[in-house]
């Protein structure tokens, strides 16, 4: 009889190492819709450690991946404070993450987040991702990247604020309000996935 | 008298004018995605096209741009063909993009691309592609590979455009640059 399941149990313990080798060598690939959010803690620019749980009347949250350097974060800078200003109001507070590793990119350093948030007066927690563990959960690839979560964290939008950073005067589609006013409404987003531009996500050098 | 060195002024001024465009890097602009397809149609079955997408804001774009000089210059007699698309703001040209291409004088075909809403054109050029630049698409034919990131050296950019050329010598320069850099 056990002669029998050997071969059996070595296959599937194969199929298994297989399996969970191959999910390791990829690495984690980030939140999709659908998917329930982890909380995290972390730094904000005013030295307290935020997290999703400390906003307990929130009806969602728009998170929002960006930085100082990056150009593209710069452009949506406004309609990213626009958006906190519209919506946390509502329920949909902005919270603000910067990815980004000091030792690739100096102004993405948290004393220059402090500087940026001070000077721009963001009205949002403006988060540091100092440990670089964040930002692979969510799956976030480029600065900014946006993901609306529900009430219970479920991820529900994940893409760009709207479909031009350029002129935003010559927007077409305001994704984010689009996603987050069903949301209000208690509807599922359309589109609840859109591609964005943007700078790259700058990891930490492996030190040798 | 005066007229006649007038008259030399007016002949040397717009010769000194051609001169200085013609030194300094050429580009188009794109401003939609069916003008960089009829791009691709262009090159034809007998070309390998690479297009790396990119921008002067771009660290790991501007750093891998080497590279694809690199691969233009030792693989042009192969029916290579490079194109550097650059994801640049048009309102920026004369500000940003210009200065770059005269500091950096790219032999590769240069064009700005400032189509912006991404979510439209960049399914059609790739679906897996997410958004993040630098993304590099190579064309051969019916064949179309895409990788997304930096590439880390030119070996590298080499072994994802291998596959694709259309007149496959004798191992190629790969062989020889690496033999050459006893690597």
């Amino acid at each position: 009889m056990t002669q029998h399941f050997r071969p059996v149990l070595f296959a599937f313990s194969t199929l298994f190492l297989l399996f969970t080798l191959g999910n390791h060598l990829d690495g984690p690939r980030g939140y999709v819709v659908g998917d329930t959010a982890e909380d995290f803690s972390l730094k904000s620019t005013e030295g307290k450690q935020v997290s999703l749980s400390s906003f307990p009347n929130a009806k969602g949250y728009i998170i929002v991946f960006t930085c100082n350097h990056c150009p593209y974060a710069q452009i949506y800078e406004q309609r990213v404070i626009d958006l906190h200003a519209k919506y946390a109001p509502l329920g949909f507070p902005v919270v603000a993450i910067n990815p980004n590793s000091p030792k690739v990119v100096e102004e993405d350093s948290f004393e220059e987040m402090q500087k940026r948030a001070a000077i721009k007066k963001y009205p949002f927690a403006y988060l540091c991702d100092e440990s670089q563990t964040v930002f692979p959960k969510f799956g976030a690839t480029r600065t900014p990247h946006v993901f609306i979560l529900d009430s219970l964290k479920v991820v529900r939008y994940i893409g760009a604020i709207d479909d031009n950073p350029e002129t935003p005067e010559a927007v077409n589609n305001k994704w984010v309000e689009m996603a987050v006013d069903s949301l209000l409404t208690g509807k599922l987003p359309n589109p609840d996935f859109t591609r964005a531009v943007g700078c790259t996500v700058k990891k930490k050098p492996k030190t040798p | 008298m005066a007229s006649f060195f007038k008259k030399i002024l007016f002949l040397f001024v717009p010769l000194l004018v051609g001169v200085l465009q013609l030194t300094a890097q050429e580009y188009k602009i794109y401003d939609s995605l069916p003008q960089l397809q009829e791009r691709i149609r262009q090159a034809g079955d007998s070309t390998t096209l690479v297009i790396n997408f990119w921008a002067t804001w771009c660290k790991p774009c501007v750093e891998e741009l080497p590279c694809f000089e690199e691969l233009q210059a030792y693989y042009k007699s192969q029916n290579v063909q490079v194109i550097l698309v650059s994801l640049d703001f048009k309102s920026q040209l004369e500000k940003k993009f210009i200065p770059f291409l005269k500091n950096q004088k790219l032999n590769c075909e240069v064009v700005l691309f400032s189509d912006q809403d991404t979510n439209e054109w960049m399914p059609q050029i790739e679906e897996e592609w997410d958004g993040a630049i630098p993304a590099t698409v190579v064309f051969q034919g019916p064949k179309q590979g895409f990788n997304l990131g930096k590439f880390e050296n030119f070996g590298d950019l080499e072994d994802f455009v291998l596959p694709f050329l259309t007149e496959k010598k004798n191992g190629g320069i790969k062989n020889f640059s690496r033999s050459g850099s006893g690597k």
